[in-house]
């Protein structure tokens, strides 16, 4: 399981082609890869702050508890901070499991995740000015959703 | 003792990271410090949501300090 942030761009198609190499094991891998949006032109640039060491450890912790629950065989999660372009790829995450299920479950839950709670600061540089972003109440009801599955099985498995 | 400021509050400060040569022995006084030099930011680290970091592990209400402490306030986070 690898997590990454960096500042440079990144092309999804070769980190997608990496992590499909050489497994025996794996029958499904599901990617998923997000850009920035210009908004009808109204984003120039976003600004994506990160704690280094806090917020690469704090996506590993949840990606590791995606990966029991849903049992992946493999996750890999690229996130770019510092400075971004409209068009360019901001966030790849792949999923790799024996079966179809579980890659696409665990890819989905862990957008939610990152999209909502993980530990970034996000400036959208606009043609009118600059301004900090927050989630989106949707933002928070996906990633909601899995704390509600979570619960509802545990107690499913306490019966 | 290194203070880190990250997201809105570091528009507000205006700086990002600051080593204090006399630190605080505790987050509270630490707060008390940091709002006595400047009381804007001061009423931005107490606002809602705020939350504080010592040594890169979240603490919540007060805490003691050692000298080298790593010392981060991190506002409601915004996702990726």
């Amino acid at each position: 399981m690898v997590v990454r942030l960096q500042n440079e761009p990144f092309a999804p198609g070769d980190l997608l082609a990496a992590f499909c190499q050489d497994r025996r094991d794996v029958g499904a891998v599901v990617s998923f890869t997000g850009l920035v949006r210009a908004d009808g032109e109204m984003v120039q640039a976003l600004e994506l702050e990160a704690y280094t060491g806090f917020t690469d450890l704090e996506i590993g912790r949840i990606a590791d508890e995606a990966a029991l629950r849903h049992g992946l065989i493999d996750v890999l999660i690229v996130h770019r901070i510092g400075r971004l372009l409209p068009g360019e790829p901001i966030v790849f995450v792949a999923t790799a499991a024996a079966h179809r299920r579980a890659a696409f479950e665990a890819a989905d839950q862990l957008m939610d995740y990152l999209k909502s709670r993980a530990p970034f600061w996000k400036k959208s540089v606009e043609v009118g000015g600059e301004r900090w972003i927050e989630p989106r109440p949707e933002d928070y009801q996906d990633a909601a959703r899995w704390d509600a599955a979570l619960a509802n099985k545990t107690l499913e498995d306490r019966r | 003792m290194k203070v880190l400021l990250f997201g809105p509050l570091r528009d507000v400060a205006g700086w990002r990271e600051r080593t204090l040569a006399s630190p605080p022995l505790s987050l509270v006084g630490l707060k008390a410090a940091l709002a006595r030099d400047d009381s804007v930011l001061g009423e931005a680290l107490d606002r809602p949501g705020v939350q504080a970091a010592v040594n890169k592990a979240i603490v919540r209400g007060d805490a003691p300090l050692a000298a080298d402490a790593e010392v981060a306030f991190l506002p409601p986070m915004s996702g990726g």
